[in-house]
């Protein structure tokens, strides 16, 4: 039997143990990869390529605040920028009040609206029917699946902020991984709704040459607007997106809160199991150096144990994390998640690393004690 | 006859170790549990605490918050010949036409710009919101470049105490009081004359919203009715407190994220507890079996461990809430989903969140010792003495 293999056998030997413990882990893994995945979507993810060519330009002030329809011919004057679109937050109601029922609807121009929503894949007839219909719609492949629509299928959409009711006709549907489930539409057609709304725009979506035009585009679009009445903010599509993150509040500090919670707690577990699994064996301890076993073979026996427990538990708790999180991001459950998170193979091996590592700390206590049993002692020792 | 609590509570004693680091480990997932119960009480407050049963909000058809809301001024002097509204001090209908728009300020510490609610009032504004009540400093002057700010406010933005000057709109303000607002959703605003807003945001022609104080609440409930009736106006009354209960959902995200962190977290603890108690169970089962020789049940001896187990729990869960005390009343903010700006709030660890609390630990132990606890009751006796 080789030393591996014996490490093996007693991990298993208290089979209902064992498995507790690594449940227990594996759920707090679980929460650990979950709010991991979380924080590389926020802050570390760079979002797909074509995002990360595209800048927002809003008003410095406040979002609530339209920008003027010129503003589009100066942003598209700026070197760098290839297409500027207008978008405008509709908000409309769909049925009813209920969070299910409520999805992004945005005013745009469809005729150049495809040139910068370069990773949306619509069929090209379905965008001549789009750019041709003043009414027509663009949804997300999901968001029609969610509701049953079907190309030219109509529906209503009540205005909380226009005091109008838009009738819509579906007539292009594009895909998008992952689903961001918006609905498009023509903004003239809003303009012919509420007269007062004419000649502005909510923002502009800019799409620049390359990653590295970003910071320069945006800085000359701001200086360009710098002594106007009103000053614009413009910033990459991630950082636009993450200033509504930031408005939950220290989303920051609530993570690394639950994830401390969490490492914690596992660590207590696996302490407790070790002693518990260390205590009832001292007898056999005892046996082990009578047969010539040194100290350090037993710590590593014991040390060995704890790791090998947590990295089972831990790996169930990353795979079943990772399940979970494809699941929530395809269902139409998923509000408010983000529809990019992925646990990704750095975030795996990340969390089996803290799995390890809480396994190797936890048992050193405990197993040190143990190595050091007398051996008569440990002998008459009763479990 | 059931066997005596003092047997469990000997036990746990005896093994201090194990007890304390179970007991631990439920500490720590109360504790979770507790921060986001705490967080949605405070949110909750901030909400319900808002508004006065006396005044009637009035806002465009179709719109449901005063941001997105918007209507001529000349709609405002009809509304105020409306009967039951109540006279201000100075005898006239006690009305306030308001202003609100939504500006970015940086936070103190550096983290970045958060949206604020910036609210242009008419003077009765402040006397119909008789809660609000002024700590620092002076109320704006009609006319004047002034705003007041709120004391959480203060203390969360930079340049918002007495005597800075606040760049928002088409210039400067000066900031020359500040107010408390009891914790409700006018806590996260900023306050000052409606018509020096109006021109500085180019909204000349008409306000947000209108504040319409009956003279009980009854009147309220008719003014409200009747602004919704009336066929000239084309907008619609709600009682102020309506308004912000609806508001309360701004919680949401919050609601749903803790629910899952929680019960996960649970359901970790759970395992981590049978591992306990089967341990006790395991090492017990001599004692186990001569407490049967002796007479007690199979039902006592069930009744006894799941008792020790929820004992394991609720100390974890007393652990849980002392570890939290110090947290309670810490402010935060959180996006309000209607206005899209911020609401601060604080958290409360009110009775209800440490009952909560409690009730939270003893399920997890009552689902962590009954496995154990059944399979103590169940022992062979002859077996169990022997070994």
């Amino acid at each position: 039997m080789t030393f591996s293999s014996f490490v093996v056998r007693n991990t298993f030997r208290n089979k209902r143990r064992s498995l507790l413990t690594m449940l227990s882990i594996g759920f707090s893994l679980l929460l650990l990869t979950l709010m991991m995945s979380i924080w590389r979507t926020f802050y570390i993810d760079q979002g797909p390529p074509d995002a990360v060519k595209r800048v927002v330009t809003r008003d410095r002030v406040s979002l609530a605040q339209f920008l003027p329809a010129f503003y589009r011919e100066k942003i598209r004057s700026v070197p760098g920028v290839a297409a500027v679109v207008p978008l405008t937050w509709f908000g409309g109601r769909y049925k009813d009040d209920r969070s299910q029922n409520s999805f992004a609807q945005m005013a745009t121009d469809p005729e150049e609206y495809m040139k910068v929503a370069t990773d949306k894949i619509v069929p090209p007839e379905q965008v001549a029917a789009w750019q041709h219909d003043r009414t027509g719609a663009l949804v997300d492949v999901e968001l029609a699946k969610k509701y049953g629509w079907k190309l030219g299928d109509r529906i209503t959409l009540q205005g909380t902020i226009f005091e109008t009711n838009l009738d819509l006709t579906i007539r292009a549907m594009y895909h998008i991984d992952p689903p961001v489930r918006a609905l498009y539409f023509n903004q003239k057609y809003l303009e012919e709704s509420v007269p007062w709304f004419k000649g502005q725009a909510g923002f502009y979506i800019a799409q620049v040459a390359s990653a590295g035009d970003v910071a320069p585009v945006s800085k000359a679009i701001d200086d360009t607007f710098h002594n106007s009445p009103q000053p614009t903010k413009t910033e990459s599509q991630k950082a636009f997106q993450l200033s509504f993150v930031a408005a939950l509040g220290n989303v920051k500090a609530f993570i690394l809160l639950i994830c401390g919670a969490v490492v914690f707690a596992i660590l207590l577990v696996s302490a407790n199991t070790m002693a518990m699994s260390i205590r009832s064996r001292t007898r056999e301890v005892a046996v082990l150096k009578t047969l010539g076993f040194t100290h350090q073979r037993i710590l590593s026996l014991f040390v060995g144990e704890a790791v090998a427990l947590a990295l089972i538990g831990g790996a169930m708790g990353t795979v079943a994390a990772s399940a979970l999180i494809r699941w929530l991001t395809h269902s139409s459950l998923a509000i408010g998640i983000p529809a990019g998170m992925r646990v990704t193979i750095p975030t795996m091996l990340a969390s089996l690393l803290v799995a390890a590592t809480v396994g190797f700390v936890s048992s050193c206590l405990p197993a040190y004690n143990a190595s050091r049993v007398n051996i008569v002692e440990g002998l008459r020792h009763i479990g | 006859m059931a066997i005596p609590i003092s047997y469990n509570v000997r036990n746990l004693k005896l093994r201090k170790g194990l007890t304390v680091m179970t007991a631990l480990g439920i500490a720590l997932t109360v504790t979770t549990a507790i921060f986001l119960m705490a967080l949605l009480a405070g949110l909750q407050r901030a909400f319900v605490s808002s508004g006065d049963a006396k005044n009637v909000l009035v806002l465009r058809k179709g719109s449901e918050a005063e941001l997105q809301s918007g209507f001529d001024h000349t709609l405002f002097a009809t509304m105020t010949a409306l009967p039951g509204i109540a006279k201000d001090s100075r005898g006239e209908p006690m009305v306030s036409a308001e202003l609100v728009v939504v500006i970015v300020l940086p936070r103190k510490d550096g983290t970045g710009e958060v949206n604020v609610t910036v609210r242009g009032m008419m003077p009765d504004g402040l006397e119909l919101r008789p809660s609000v009540k002024l700590i620092d400093g002076r109320w704006f002057q009609t006319g004047q470049r002034e705003v007041v700010v709120s004391k959480s406010i203060r203390s969360r933005f930079s340049h918002a105490n007495i005597g800075d000057t606040m760049e928002f709109g088409k210039g400067s303000w000066k900031v020359v009081g500040v107010f408390d607002a009891g914790g409700s959703a006018y806590e996260s605003e900023v306050w000052g004359d409606v018509n020096q807003m109006a021109a500085d945001f180019d909204r000349t022609d008409g306000f947000s919203s209108a504040y319409l104080h009956a003279t009980d609440p009854i009147a309220a409930d008719a003014l409200k009715n009747r602004v919704g009736d009336d066929q000239r106006l084309k907008l619609e009354g709600m009682l102020e407190t309506d308004y912000y209960a609806k508001q309360t959902n701004s919680g949401a995200p919050i609601k749903i994220i803790g629910f899952v962190v929680a019960i996960i977290m649970a359901i970790g603890s759970s395992f981590a507890a049978m591992n306990t108690m089967y341990a006790a169970v395991a090492y017990r089962g001599r004692e186990i079996a001569t407490l049967r020789v002796l007479g007690f049940s199979r039902p006592a001896i069930l009744t006894s461990f799941v008792l020790e187990s929820l004992m394991l729990a609720l100390l974890g869960a007393l652990a849980g809430i002392l570890l939290m005390l110090p947290f309670n009343g810490m402010q935060t903010g959180t996006s309000n989903a209607v206005t899209f700006s911020e609401v601060v709030f604080s958290l409360q660890i009110t009775p209800m969140v440490a009952a909560s609390a409690i009730a939270f630990a003893l399920i997890m132990g009552l689902v962590g010792g009954f496995a154990p606890a059944w399979h103590a009751a169940r022992q062979n006796i002859l077996t169990a003495l022997r070994g």
